[in-house]
Parts: structure tokens; C-alpha cells; sequence
């Protein structure tokens, strides 16, 4: 028996554009958001993600275009939508004279949502600062409030999560933390999540689906699986006689995988399964080998579809 | 709406800021208690230094409202700059914190927003008056007793009864609520412009300050628009102290010599409100919020 599974649609955006005077921020963008996407919003600074996000949030006027949400016009639907709807955008301001309890409270009131003491002690456990609920915010890292600001925008158990940026200003901890809380409410909790972010590592870890903007424009949507050839892989090759050893890899076993030369580094696909091979052959041509760095095939793609060579620092960590 | 309403007074009242007003009045009003305690009688005599060779006067002058009078002269006119503390951080507070994009997130109307802040801030405009009424009025009747008030005007002085005198405190109480909401009224829509509390308290002190220079200068260009400033009608207060008088020139019990115009300002303050509140709730609801 043939069983078909169509999947429910969360988000649909339809030549979605908005104009600040002559300048447009997003421009005539389209796309989809399944039921149970991790979706994962790719670009560099002020590519239009953030105003792509507030846009979802009714937090800015589209200049033209449509936004369904829940299969429902957004803007003629909001309150109802917004009730089913958790968001960081950027910071995560909260107020600072209130104590993450307060915080937390306050506005599971504002959405509708449960605000008994029980309730709010487990989402803050949830978030671990059950032990720093009755500390007032302005004592907090940047961290816990980035925690906070996930507990809120949990606390009324919505079914779509829009995160925006929301590991900017985190060290490598807190940035862990994150990640994992994302991977959580996708795999245990089933929630829908949109995240944005100009760190391509982040989103690899984590989305299903990526979309990647530049200038405001799609330029690519896919599967994160597919976007990302595991069998390929991108080397970068760093060494103080970059010429001379491009000659050799030109003469030899190599030269189908050397695809060019970009910040002063040498570049190559191959199946990752070669990469020790190639470390020998280096090593057999006299290489001054720096670095030999392997790096997804997905980066190159961002590179690739987004501004070139010279922004490769922006995106990887 | 109620729920938001309750939820941004919880706000304004957990922030160290909205005492300031109730301290600042608070050491206000006794210094000048305390001054009038101590050298009450000097002030008296020197105030009254007109009448002196003309009438004589028994009884308590310095008494509980006639101090209470001279504090209202006093403080009505630094009020607003306590008020627009409040009114004028209201959007522009939430803007600079970063919690306007956040509370806008949640599932509340732009205009329901609008409303609640605004009717917080009113709330905190009456309280704040409640306070100055408590300490200006009833402290003042504790510590100086009651008796009847002279009101001295332009060209003439008024004497009200003893018994005739509270119901025209609690007039002017509640008409100075009308004059310090449409203050509040006039920082809240400015609040809207900003995104730090300062630009927009600065500007609505100037221009309370700016049409109160046009209100008061006796420059015959000026008199076609001051009919319509609100700073014109904001002292409109003083009015209930002007009483009717018979034709034995005594003043007739429960009386205002001009209704008329208190009406007429009430009206205009009135008008001044629903202008700013309205005028807020279309600029927000086409406000992309940026911040």
C-alpha cells in the first residue's frame, strides 16, 4: 500500500520584498517552512535576514508580497498566529530592573500562556537558571540572558521558534548550549524552528532545510543533506611555496581536484577518504605545508552563491 | 487589555525611576511646610502687603489651604517635568531596552498596546497627583488647621469660606489630572520618535516651555494662537477659586465666577489628548520597529 505524507506547511513566503526608500532590503523572496524543519537562514551581515525575520513577526511592514503562517494570512491573522509563535530577534533584551522569573512571567502573561509557579520553575530548569530565578537580569552574562531569552520565547510551548542570530556575542560554551537546546525542541519537543545566522558552522550542525540570501535575494534553498555532499569535501591547502606546489599537483594524481587559488590558499574537492593520501603526496613534493584544513562542501556552496572568495572569514568560526 | 494594562503598571512601578517624582514632590512640599511653618506670618504679611492699609483681617491667613494654594501656584508648574519622566519613556524607554520588538512579538494589538501604555502613564499622572493632594492639602490641614482662604487676583482679593473650599480643591485636583495627562499625552507621542528616553522628555519640556512664553506674553500676534495652546489652559485650575459675588459684593457659596471658561478649557485639554493619542496610535500602527 502507497502511503502518502504531505507535509504541513508552517511558513509560506511568496515574492516577499521590502524597500527602506530606494533600497531593498529583501527582494521578491519565496519560500517554505515544513512542519518540523529546522530551518536554517544563511547570510552575511545585512544580507536581509533580520529584516526577513521581522517581517515573519509583524515587527515590519512588507513593501509588497505574502506571508502565510499556519496556513493563514500573517498580518490579517496576527494575534492568533503570534500566540503559536516563540522568537529571538537578535539581542535578547528583557528587563533588566525584573528578575529572570519576573521576565519569564510576564510574558507568558503577554502570550497567553501558562504562568503558574510550577510551570515557570520548569522552564527555567529547562534553560538552567532555575538556581538564578530571583536574581535580577542586569546581574546576568550574556549567556543566561541569551538562555532567557529562549526560556520566553518557549514559555507559552509555541510550535514555531524564530531565532535570530541567536548565538551572536556567546562564547563557545554558550554557543554549545544553544546548539544543543535547538537540537532538543526539534528532536523531543517537535517544534518547527526558523534560525538565522552569518555562521555557516552553526546552521550545518543543525538545520534540516537552508536557505541562503545575498543582497536580500534567495539565491539557494535545499535540503541541508543535499547541499551537503559528504562523499566531497573542500580542502584548503596553506604552505609557503604555494606556486611551486600547485605546479606539482598539477602534474600529478591531483590535478582533476585542484580547483584554484583563493586567499592565498590552495583549493581542492576530493571524497574525504583521500585527504591522508594527500597529506603524504605533500609531504613527498616538498610541500612547506601550514595548514591542511578540510572544509564542507556546503561553505564553498555559500561562498559560491554569496559574495566570493574574500568574505571567507565571515562565515566560518 | 486589562492583563497589559496591570502589566505595564507592574513595570512603571518596579523602576526606581517613577519614585523620583513622589520623593522630589514629597521634599518639595515640606521645605516649603517648613518654611511656612517657621516664617509663615512674614510671607503672609508680605503677600497681603496690598490689602493691609485697606482691610482688616482676623484669623488664620497661613492656614491648611491657603498653603496648599501657594504649593499648587508652585509645583503645578514643575509637575510636568516629573510627569513627561514617566509618559515620554514610554516607547522610546522600551526602544532603547530592546523590549518594544520583543513585547511586539507577542500576540497584543499595536492600538491595545498603545492604549495600556498610555492609560499606565495616566495612572501613574494620578497617583502622582493623589500624592501632591495628600501632602499639599490634608498635611497642610494637619499641621496649619483650616480656616477661610483669601485668594488674592489681579486687582482684587478673594475670600472663601472655610466650608465653601474643599469641593474646589477637589475641582482643581482633578482638572490639574486634566492639564498633567494632556502633558503626559504630548510626551507619550513624542516618545514614539526616539529611541532613548532623553530626546523625547528634553522635548516635551521645550515645548511646554516654548508655548508657555506664547501663553503668557502680552503680544498682540501671539493672542490669535494662544486660545489654542494647552499651556493657555493649563493654569485653569485657579478658577475654581474665583467665586461669585452678590450685589453686596459677598461671595455666593458653591459658586465659580467664570464656569464658562473652565468648561471651555477643559474641553480644549480634552481635545489636546485625544489629538496626541490619537495621533500616536496612527504613527505606531505604521512604525516598522527597527530597534
Amino acid at each position: 500500500m502507497l502511503l502518502l505524507y504531505q507535509m504541513k506547511e508552517i511558513i509560506q513566503v511568496t515574492s516577499l520584498t521590502k524597500s527602506f526608500g530606494t533600497f531593498k532590503a529583501v527582494d521578491d523572496l519565496s519560500f517554505t517552512v515544513n512542519e518540523g524543519d529546522v530551518y536554517g537562514f544563511l547570510g552575511q551581515n545585512g544580507a536581509g535576514k533580520s529584516t526577513t525575520i521581522r517581517m515573519l513577526l509583524t515587527l515590519i511592514k512588507p513593501t509588497s508580497g505574502d506571508i502565510k503562517i499556519f496556513g493563514q494570512p500573517l498580518f490579517s491573522n496576527r494575534n492568533e498566529i503570534l500566540k503559536n509563535i516563540g522568537a529571538v530577534i537578535e539581542k535578547p533584551d528583557v528587563y533588566k530592573y525584573l528578575s529572570a522569573y519576573d521576565n519569564l512571567k510576564l510574558f507568558a502573561r503577554l502570550s497567553g500562556g501558562k504562568h503558574d509557579h510550577h510551570h515557570l520553575m520548569n522552564q527555567l530548569e529547562m534553560i538552567g537558571l532555575a538556581e538564578r530565578a530571583r536574581d535580577k537580569v542586569k546581574t546576568f552574562s550574556q549567556g543566561m540572558k541569551q538562555r532567557l531569552g529562549i526560556g520566553i520565547a518557549l514559555v507559552h510551548d509555541p510550535q514555531l521558534i524564530i531565532l535570530d542570530e541567536p548565538t551572536n556575542g556567546l562564547d563557545p560554551q554558550g554557543i554549545a548550549d544553544i546548539r544543543n537546546l535547538i537540537l532538543r525542541l526539534s528532536r523531543e519537543m517537535k517544534k518547527t524552528i526558523v534560525v538565522s545566522s552569518h555562521l555557516l558552522n552553526e546552521i550545518e550542525q543543525i538545520a534540516t532545510k537552508v536557505l541562503i540570501i545575498d543582497k536580500g535575494k534567495k539565491m539557494v534553498e535545499g535540503l541541508a543533506a543535499e547541499l551537503f555532499d559528504a562523499s566531497q569535501t573542500i580542502v584548503e591547502i596553506e604552505t609557503l611555496n604555494n606556486d611551486f606546489v600547485a605546479q606539482q599537483l598539477a602534474g600529478s594524481y591531483w590535478k582533476n581536484n585542484l580547483q584554484s587559488q583563493r586567499n592565498h590558499k590552495l583549493v581542492l574537492k576530493l571524497d574525504r577518504k583521500e585527504i591522508p593520501q594527500l597529506h603524504k603526496d605533500l609531504i613527498v613534493m616538498n610541500a612547506m605545508l601550514i595548514s591542511l584544513e578540510p572544509k564542507h562542501s556546503l561553505e564553498d556552496y555559500f561562498l559560491q552563491v554569496t559574495s566570493g572568495n574574500q568574505h571567507v572569514d565571515a562565515f566560518t568560526n | 487589555m486589562w492583563t497589559l494594562l496591570q502589566i505595564e503598571l507592574y513595570k512603571i512601578f518596579r523602576r526606581p525611576r517613577t519614585y523620583i517624582a513622589f520623593v522630589a514632590i514629597t521634599a518639595l512640599i515640606t521645605i516649603v511646610q517648613l518654611g511656612l511653618k517657621v516664617d509663615g506670618k512674614e510671607y503672609a504679611a508680605f503677600v497681603m502687603a496690598d490689602l493691609s492699609n485697606t482691610l482688616q483681617i482676623d484669623g488664620k491667613i497661613v492656614n491648611g489651604y491657603f498653603v496648599c494654594y501657594v504649593l499648587l501656584q508652585l509645583l503645578l508648574v514643575h509637575v510636568p517635568l516629573l510627569i513627561a519622566l514617566i509618559a515620554a519613556d514610554m516607547i522610546s524607554g522600551e526602544a532603547n531596552m530592546g523590549t518594544l520588538r520583543l513585547m511586539l512579538t507577542k500576540p497584543i494589538g499595536r492600538t491595545q498596546f498603545i492604549l495600556a501604555k498610555f492609560f499606565a502613564a495616566c495612572i501613574y499622572t494620578i497617583l502622582l497627583l493623589i500624592w501632591l493632594a495628600i501632602l499639599a492639602l490634608f498635611v497642610s490641614m494637619l499641621i496649619f488647621g483650616t480656616d477661610d482662604m483669601f485668594v488674592l487676583k489681579n486687582n482684587y482679593a478673594v475670600q472663601i469660606e472655610s466650608a465653601d473650599i474643599f469641593w474646589r480643591y477637589a475641582g482643581a485636583f482633578c482638572f490639574a489630572c486634566l492639564a498633567m495627562i494632556t502633558v503626559a499625552a504630548l510626551g507619550f507621542f513624542l516618545s514614539q520618535f526616539a529611541e532613548n528616553s532623553i530626546g523625547p522628555i528634553v522635548a516635551t519640556m521645550s515645548v511646554i516651555i516654548f508655548f508657555t512664553i506664547l501663553s503668557t506674553m502680552s503680544i498682540p500676534i501671539f493672542n490669535l494662537i494662544k486660545p489654542y495652546l494647552f499651556t493657555t489652559h493649563m493654569v485653569a485650575w485657579k478658577e475654581f477659586f474665583d467665586v461669585k459675588v452678590n450685589a453686596d459684593n459677598e461671595t455666593i457659596r458653591g459658586t465659580i465666577q467664570r464656569p464658562d471658561k473652565l468648561i471651555n478649557s477643559s474641553l480644549i485639554l480634552l481635545a489636546h489628548i485625544v489629538l496626541f493619542v490619537g495621533a500616536s496610535i496612527y504613527v505606531f500602527k505604521k512604525k516598522d520597529v527597527l530597534s
